[in-house]
C-alpha cells in the first residue's frame, strides 16, 4: 500500500485545522471545509435537539386520548415545528453538510472544496434561515404542517406561513450551494490517479445527492414563492375559489419533497458502505452496482412523486403509473442491502460501535423500505395513507436510516475529526438504547395506522391509547440513546485516547493524513495507484479501540 | 375488536376483506424478507468475525447473484403492484346502481344529504348490502373522508366533486375520521357511520321530514332563473338539459366531455369554461350565489333529468346530448 506518500507519524507538534487559530473570527470567517463542517456540526445538532424537544411534546400529548397537555392549536404548531425543523434543518443537511463537508476533499485528496467561500456562504444561509425559523417559533409558530397544503396555508391559516416559507426558501439555497460545490469538486479536484471507478462509495452517494439538491431544490423555492404570492396578493394559483388548483400545489411540493427523501437517505447509505467495508475488512461486494444504484435512486426518485397523492384526486390511471414506477425505486435500494450483507461473507467482521450502527441501519432500513412497498401498493395505500402507518414508515427510513447512518459515521470519523477515541463501552450501550428505543417508539405505530388512527390528531378514540403509551415509552428510551453520545463525545475531546492517523486500519485517503488533519489536508498531493477498498493490502487491526495508547 | 388493544380494525365493507388479504400477503413476504436479511447478517457476522491469524478473502462481486437479487424481488414487487391495482380499480369504479349521498365537508364537520332529503351531521346511516356512492366536496380546505372499517379513504377537495363508493356488509357503528389535516379541530372532525339492517334503515328514512334532493333542485332551478334559458319545450339560449347527464357533450372548441357531476358543477360556477357547441358564452357565473348544498341539489336535479319521464323528448335524446335542436334542423 502506498502509505509512503504521507509520513505516518508527524514529527513534531503538528498544526492541524483545530489549532490553526483560536479567535472567534478564525472560525466565523474560515473557508476551511473542515472548520465549516464543525460550524455545521454545532448548529445542526442544536436544531436536532430543538426538533427532538418538539417530538417529546408530541409524544407526551399523545399519552392520553384527550387533548390535555397543550391546546389543539398549540399541538398543530408543535408537529409543524417538529416536521419543518427535522426535515429542512436536520435531515437534509446533516450528513452532506457535516460529514460530506469534512470528508469529500479528504477522500479525494484535495485541499478544499472547489468554492470555499460559497461553502461558508451556504453555512451563513443556513444560519439566517434557522434564525428566521426560530423567530417564527417565538412569534407564535406556524400551523400548516410541514407539507404546507393549500388552500389551508394560503387562505385559512392565521399563522406565520410566509415567514416560514422564507426560511425554507433560504435554507434551500444553502443546500443548492453545497450540492453545486460537491459536484464541481468531484469533477475537478480528484487526486491524480483517482478515477471515477476508484472513488469511495461515500463520494458516489454524495455526488448522487448533489444532483438531486441542485435539480430539485429550486422547485420548492418556486413553490414557496407561489404560495406567498397567493397568500399576499390573492392571485389564484392553488385556491379553487380564486380559480386555482389545490392539487397543483401537491404536485409541485412532492416533486421536490419526494426526491428530498433521497437527499436524506443517500448520504447515509454512502456512510454505511464505508463502515461495512472497513469493519468487514473487505472491498464492498459489487462495488460498481452499489455505486450505480445511488445514481439510479437519484434518477428514478424524480419520477415517483405522485405516490403521495393516490387519494388526493389524481386519475385512476395516473395513480397506477406512479404506483408502478415506485416499485422500481425499490430495486436499487434492495441491491444495496443485499450487497452489504454479501460483503460480510468471508470477511473479518468487527463489532465496533460504527459497525453496530451499520447493522442497525440495515435492519431498520429494511423494515422502512418494505413498508414503503405497502404504501406503493394502491389497494393498501388507500387505507393506510395519512395514518400512523405512514408516520411509522417514514420514521423508519428517516430516523432508522438517516440517523443510524449519521451516528455510525460520527463514531467512525470522530477520531479523524478530533484526534481522540470515544469510549467504546458507552458507545455500544447508547447504540443499544437507540435501536431498542427506536423500535419501541415506531413499531406500535404500524399497528396503530392499520387499525385506523389518522396522523396529526391531537385527541383520539380511547381504544388507541395502549399503542400510543408504548410509543411514548419508546421515545423516552430513544432520547437517552441520543443524549448519551453528546456526553461521551464531549468527554472524549479531553480524556479520549489519542487516535493516531488510522485507528481502524481503514482504507481511503482520509486515513493517510494525521488526525486531526492539517489545514491543507495533505502535506503533499497524494497520487492514487490502487483501487477503492484495497483492504487486502492492509493488515486487519484487532486492538484499535485503544487508539495509540497515549493520552 | 378488542377495545383495550386493537390489533386489527373491524371489517365491514365488501372491499375490506380484499384489502386485508393483500395486507396479510405483504406482511408475510416482508416478514420472510426481514428474517432472511437479519439471519444472513447475524450468521455471516458471527461466522466471519475478526480473529487473529484469519485473513479476509477478497471477493469482487458476482453479476449472477446481483442480477438474481434485483430481478427476483422485482418480480415479487410486481405481484404487489398488480394485486394492489386490481383492488384500487374496484374501489374507484362505482357500480351504476349505487344510492347517492352528497357530502359537504367544512372546518370542522361533515354534512351529509341523502337523495330522499334526509340531512345528517357527522353521522351517516346506510343500509347493509346496498351500494352507496358518496359525492363529496369541501367548502373550505382539503379534508379526507376515512372509514377504517371499510378500508376506504378519499380526499374531499374544494372546488370539485370527488367520489367514494362502498357496500357495507356488517351492521354496526364505525369511526368516520377526517384524515387530511385541516386546521385547529382536525382531530375533532370525526363521526360515525351507522350500518343498519334494511328494515331498520327504511324505518330511519321514514322519520325524515324533508323533500327529496332533486325536488329541492327543481325549485332552485326555477327560483334562480335557470329555466328561462335552459328550456325543455323550445330551444332556449342555453342547452336543453334533459337527457344530458352521463352522456358525451360536444363543445364549441371541438372537444367532447362526459357530462358528470364535476361538469355540471363547473358549468354553474364557471359557465364559460366549457361552452357547448352551437351556444354563446352568455351565462353568468353563480360563484358565490349558490351554496355547496344548493349546488348539490341542482346537480341532483340535472341528474334526475337524465331519464326523460315523458315521451316528448325522445327526438332530442337521439341527437348527441347537449346538441341544440336548431342545428339538427339545419
Amino acid at each position: 500500500m502506498a502509505t509512503t506518500v504521507i509520513p505516518a507519524q508527524p514529527t513534531s507538534k503538528p498544526t492541524n485545522y483545530l489549532n490553526d487559530g483560536f479567535t472567534l473570527k478564525s472560525w466565523l470567517l474560515t473557508t476551511d471545509h473542515k472548520r465549516i463542517a464543525m460550524l455545521y456540526l454545532v448548529s445542526v445538532t442544536l436544531f436536532f435537539f430543538l426538533g427532538g424537544f418538539f417530538a417529546m411534546l408530541i409524544r407526551l400529548e399523545l399519552l392520553t386520548p384527550q387533548g390535555d397537555l397543550v391546546s389543539a392549536d398549540t399541538y398543530n404548531k408543535i408537529f409543524t415545528a417538529h416536521g419543518m425543523i427535522m426535515v429542512f434543518f436536520f435531515l437534509i443537511p446533516v450528513v452532506p453538510a457535516i460529514l460530506g463537508n469534512f470528508l469529500v476533499p479528504l477522500m479525494i485528496g484535495a485541499k478544499d472544496l472547489a468554492f470555499p467561500r460559497i461553502n461558508l456562504l451556504s453555512w451563513y444561509l443556513y444560519i439566517i434561515a434557522g434564525g428566521i425559523m426560530i423567530h417564527v417559533l417565538l412569534n407564535g409558530g406556524v400551523d400548516t404542517g410541514w407539507t404546507l397544503y393549500s388552500p389551508f396555508s394560503t387562505q385559512f391559516s392565521n399563522t406565520n406561513v410566509i415567514e416560514a416559507g422564507i426560511a425554507i426558501f433560504i435554507v434551500g439555497f444553502s443546500s443548492i450551494f453545497t450540492g453545486l460545490n460537491f459536484i464541481v469538486t468531484v469533477h475537478r479536484m480528484r487526486a491524480p490517479g483517482l478515477t471515477w471507478s476508484r472513488l469511495p462509495l461515500f463520494i458516489w452517494a454524495q455526488y448522487a445527492t448533489s444532483l438531486i439538491m441542485i435539480l430539485g431544490t429550486p422547485v420548492i423555492a418556486i413553490t414557496t414563492v407561489m404560495l406567498a404570492v397567493e397568500r399576499l396578493f390573492h392571485l389564484g394559483i392553488f385556491d379553487p375559489k380564486l380559480g386555482g388548483d389545490p392539487l397543483l400545489f401537491q404536485h409541485l411540493f412532492w416533486f421536490y419533497s419526494h426526491p428530498a427523501v433521497y437527499i436524506m437517505i443517500l448520504p447515509s447509505m454512502g456512510v454505511i458502505s464505508e463502515l461495512i467495508a472497513c469493519f468487514s475488512h473487505k472491498r464492498i461486494f459489487g462495488y460498481k452496482i452499489v455505486a450505480l444504484s445511488s445514481i439510479a435512486i437519484a434518477v428514478i426518485g424524480f419520477l415517483v412523486w405522485a405516490h403521495h397523492m393516490f387519494v388526493a384526486g389524481i386519475s385512476l390511471y395516473a395513480a397506477m403509473i406512479f404506483s408502478f414506477i415506485t416499485f422500481f425505486v425499490g430495486v436499487p435500494s434492495a441491491i444495496k442491502v443485499f450487497n452489504w450483507t454479501a460483503t460480510l461473507y468471508r470477511g473479518a467482521v468487527s463489532f465496533a460501535t460504527p459497525m453496530l450502527y451499520a447493522f442497525g441501519f440495515i435492519g431498520l432500513f429494511t423494515i422502512g423500505g418494505l413498508t414503503g412497498l405497502f404504501l406503493a401498493s394502491l389497494g393498501i395505500d388507500v387505507h393506510v395513507t395519512d395514518t400512523y402507518f405512514v408516520v411509522s414508515h417514514f420514521h423508519y427510513v428517516m430516523v432508522g436510516g438517516v440517523v443510524m447512518g449519521y451516528l455510525g459515521g460520527m463514531h467512525f470519523w470522530w477520531p479523524k475529526i478530533t484526534g481522540r477515541m470515544y469510549p467504546e463501552g458507552w458507545a455500544k450501550l447508547s447504540a443499544l438504547f437507540v435501536f431498542v428505543g427506536f423500535n419501541l417508539t415506531f413499531f406500535p405505530q404500524f399497528v396503530l395506522g392499520y387499525v385506523g388512527m389518522p396522523r396529526r390528531y391531537w385527541q383520539y378514540p380511547p381504544e388507541f391509547q395502549v399503542l400510543n403509551v408504548l410509543s411514548t415509552a419508546g421515545a423516552s428510551v430513544l432520547a437517552v440513546g441520543y443524549l448519551l453520545p453528546m456526553i461521551y463525545f464531549a468527554w472524549s475531546l479531553r480524556y479520549g485516547p489519542i487516535a493516531g492517523p488510522n485507528p481502524w486500519g481503514a482504507a481511503g485517503l482520509e486515513w493517510q493524513t494525521p488526525s486531526p488533519p492539517p489545514t491543507t489536508n495533505f502535506d503533499e498531493t497524494p497520487v492514487v495507484t490502487w483501487e477503492a477498498y484495497n483492504y487486502d493490502e492492509i493488515e486487519p487491526k484487532h486492538d484499535f479501540l485503544e487508539g495509540t495508547g497515549e493520552r | 375488536m378488542s377495545k383495550f388493544l386493537p390489533l386489527w380494525p373491524d371489517q365491514a365493507s365488501s372491499i375490506a376483506g380484499q384489502v386485508d388479504a393483500l395486507y396479510i400477503y405483504l406482511v408475510l413476504v416482508s416478514a420472510v424478507m426481514t428474517l432472511l436479511i437479519f439471519v444472513a447478517v447475524a450468521v455471516l457476522a458471527i461466522k466471519y468475525r475478526r480473529r487473529p491469524g484469519i485473513a479476509p478473502h477478497p471477493i469482487e462481486g458476482s453479476p449472477i447473484l446481483e442480477t438474481a437479487w434485483s430481478v427476483i424481488p422485482f418480480g415479487v414487487m410486481i405481484t404487489f403492484f398488480i394485486w394492489g391495482a386490481v383492488i384500487f380499480f374496484r374501489e374507484r369504479t362505482p357500480p351504476t346502481n349505487a344510492t347517492e349521498v352528497y357530502v359537504v365537508a367544512k372546518q370542522w364537520m361533515w354534512k351529509l344529504e341523502h337523495m330522499e332529503g334526509q340531512r345528517e351531521i357527522n353521522e351517516l346511516h346506510v343500509p347493509v348490502g346496498q351500494n352507496v356512492k358518496l359525492i363529496m366536496t369541501s367548502q373550505d380546505v382539503i379534508h379526507s373522508f376515512f372509514i377504517p372499517a371499510f378500508r376506504l379513504k378519499q380526499d374531499v377537495v374544494p372546488g370539485r366533486y370527488s367520489t367514494l363508493w362502498f357496500k357495507a356488509t356488517t351492521p354496526g357503528t364505525y369511526h368516520l375520521f377526517c384524515a387530511e389535516y385541516c386546521g385547529t379541530s382536525h382531530s375533532g372532525m370525526i363521526g360515525n357511520v351507522v350500518v343498519m339492517e334494511p328494515q331498520d334503515y327504511t324505518q330511519w328514512m321514514a322519520g325524515g321530514p324533508s323533500a327529496p334532493l332533486p325536488e329541492a333542485g327543481k325549485q332552485l332551478f326555477a327560483s334562480l332563473g335557470c329555466a328561462t334559458c335552459h328550456r325543455f319545450d323550445v330551444q332556449g339560449r342555453g342547452p336543453n338539459l334533459q337527457g344530458v347527464f352521463g352522456k358525451p357533450v360536444l363543445l364549441e372548441d371541438g372537444r367532447t366531455v362526459i357530462a358528470d357531476e364535476n361538469y355540471v358543477r363547473e358549468s354553474i360556477l364557471n359557465p364559460t369554461a366549457k361552452i357547448v357547441s352551437g351556444f354563446k358564452p352568455v351565462m353568468p357565473t353563480f360563484q358565490g350565489l349558490v351554496s355547496d348544498e344548493q349546488l348539490n341539489a341542482l346537480v341532483a336535479y340535472v341528474k334526475s333529468l337524465a331519464q326523460p319521464a315523458s315521451g316528448t323528448l325522445n327526438q332530442a335524446a337521439a341527437a348527441p346530448a347537449g346538441q341544440p335542436q336548431t342545428k339538427q334542423v339545419q
